[in-house]
């Protein structure tokens, strides 16, 4: 490790606390040295440590894997753990993710959002009835095409961090939009052959402008998702399968 | 997520109201709409650039959508039907895709911010597609009107005189900077939409299909505004003998021998 001395970063967060009547919201700039592989995540760390311990954000796991400390990193969602400051000009604005409730500071409820969602879409295997029932823990699991297995965890690699959320232009305007992690999902369950749903009953999900039609194809979800999921080619799967079902 | 509206959809369903396949219906006739009308717009501007070929080009163009090749004579009223047509196109399209449109003065504060916090190409692009979608409500209308009304009036000099001594330069002006982004924006959106051109790799025939957006854009422009320039010096120089059809070369030398 180099002796240098690094930049010096001056970071502006949007610190407000709705729970706090009085309190107005504020930007406050707070200037530290940059070590090397600082990310925004260790850089916020020390500011809470050394100048202000009041500063609220989110953080667990520090390797993007948890989703919680997803902010607006110069105006663009993203995961503070994985940013590095490196990357970024000295002068970094932060400011908590818009759309979703707001804790304090930088931290957001993402998780209440996420659980609404989760609810209203139905995101887990829907078996039918009768197999239901004469679901036995002595019955063998059915094999699965290793391929389609991947795919399925492939999508199944969302952490809801929301950043997709943030950064759509469409839920900004239109709050009921369910966005780009609820149509990945029900992509995630319409692939998966133990979810016994039909095209129809997808359709009573995200057969409306509030789903797969209210989406407008901005890509701001495709361009700020942290974990590189394929949003762009899911949506417009699940817009076909919508679009080309035919009642029976 | 609070989802307050979906309730009408909940009781319907138990009671056995299946969901509607309407908003499935509509978003494929605005693509589909879309696609034609920016298809025909790509036609229309090689025809109309026939003008750059010369005068006599672009009147043996203006005989042939007349029919003149296929029936002998020149029948003006096929041209209305086309436009008649075109403006049908027209009216669905927009009457579908304003559903998109922001719709309080708080959805646009909204967007306008988001768009400023964001600086994403994609995000912004959408915003000039409304601007130049709003836009051709009244400039696009107003020329198909004349179009469907005049179809008599397309020529050398027809054209030209309609746009300089009956004032279209301008309206044609705007009305082209508005079709051209409009159209490639929307065909790049609909690739992107419909998954058309994903192929293995969707993030980078994304990229490769931004480029060809902007190459399309380009090149439309520059055969639109070369060909609106030939119109208003031939417009200018016929200023004059306003009103005065074209007649081609070749029966000029018809009538000399």
């Amino acid at each position: 490790m180099s002796n240098e001395k690094g930049r010096i970063l001056k970071i502006s967060v949007l610190k407000y606390n709705p729970q706090v009547k009085e309190d107005k919201p504020k930007i406050v700039t707070y200037e530290l040295e940059e070590a090397p592989g600082m990310t925004l995540f260790i850089a916020l760390n020390e500011i809470r440590q050394h100048q202000d311990n009041s500063l609220k954000f989110d953080f667990v796991c520090r390797a993007g894997i948890c989703g919680s400390c997803s902010m607006l990193i110069n105006g663009k969602p993203g995961l503070a753990c994985r940013a590095l400051t490196s990357k970024m000009d000295a002068d970094i604005t932060l400011a908590p993710l818009p759309v979703f409730e707001l804790i304090g500071d930088l931290s957001v409820f993402t998780g209440k959002w996420m659980s609404g969602m989760n609810d209203r879409l139905e995101t887990w295997i829907h078996e039918k009835e009768e197999e239901e029932k004469a679901c036995s823990c002595d019955t063998i699991e059915e094999t699965m095409d290793p391929d389609l297995s991947d795919e399925i965890y492939e999508l199944d690699r969302c952490i809801e961090c929301g950043c997709c959320v943030a950064g759509c232009g469409t839920i900004v305007m239109r709050e009921n939009f369910v966005g780009a992690v609820g149509l990945n999902k029900i992509a995630r369950y319409a692939i998966d052959p133990r979810d016994k749903r039909e095209d129809a009953d997808y359709y009573d999900l995200i057969g409306d402008e509030d789903g797969i039609f209210g989406c407008m194809s901005l890509m701001g979800c495709e361009d700020v998702c942290p974990k590189d999921l394929p949003l762009q080619s899911k949506i417009a799967y699940m817009r076909r399968k919508m679009v080309a079902m035919k009642d029976k | 997520m609070e989802v307050v509206q979906t309730r009408v959809d909940e009781v319907e369903s138990k009671f056995g109201v299946k969901k509607s396949r309407t908003p499935a219906k509509l978003d494929y006739l605005q693509s589909a709409t879309g696609l034609m009308l920016a298809l025909f717009m790509w036609a229309h501007m090689i025809l109309v650039s026939s003008i750059l070929f010369g005068k006599d080009t672009m009147y043996e163009v203006s005989k042939l959508m007349e029919g003149k090749p296929f029936f002998g004579e020149s029948y003006p009223i096929l041209v209305t039907f086309t436009a008649i047509l075109l403006a049908t196109i027209f009216i669905t399209h927009a009457a579908i895709a304003i559903r998109k449109f922001p719709g309080s003065f708080k959805q646009y504060t909204l967007y306008r911010a988001h768009m400023k916090r964001m600086k994403h190409s994609d995000t912004n692009l959408w915003f000039y597609q409304i601007f130049t979608g709003f836009v051709m409500f009244f400039l696009g209308s107003i020329h198909l009107f004349i179009i469907m009304t005049n179809s008599a009036d397309i020529g050398p000099y027809a054209s030209s005189d309609r746009i300089v001594s009956e004032w279209m330069a301008p309206l044609y002006l705007l009305l082209l900077l508005a079709v051209e982004f409009h159209g490639s924006i929307g065909l790049y959106r609909l690739s992107i939409k419909w998954g058309w051109f994903d192929g293995k790799d969707p993030k980078a025939n994304r990229k490769k299909l931004k480029k060809f957006k902007w190459a399309i854009t380009a090149f439309f422009m520059t055969l639109g505004l070369l060909s609106l320039a030939a119109y208003i010096k031939i417009g200018l120089e016929h200023k004059a003998n306003y009103g005065e059809k074209y007649i081609p070369t070749s029966e000029i030398q018809g009538v000399i021998k």
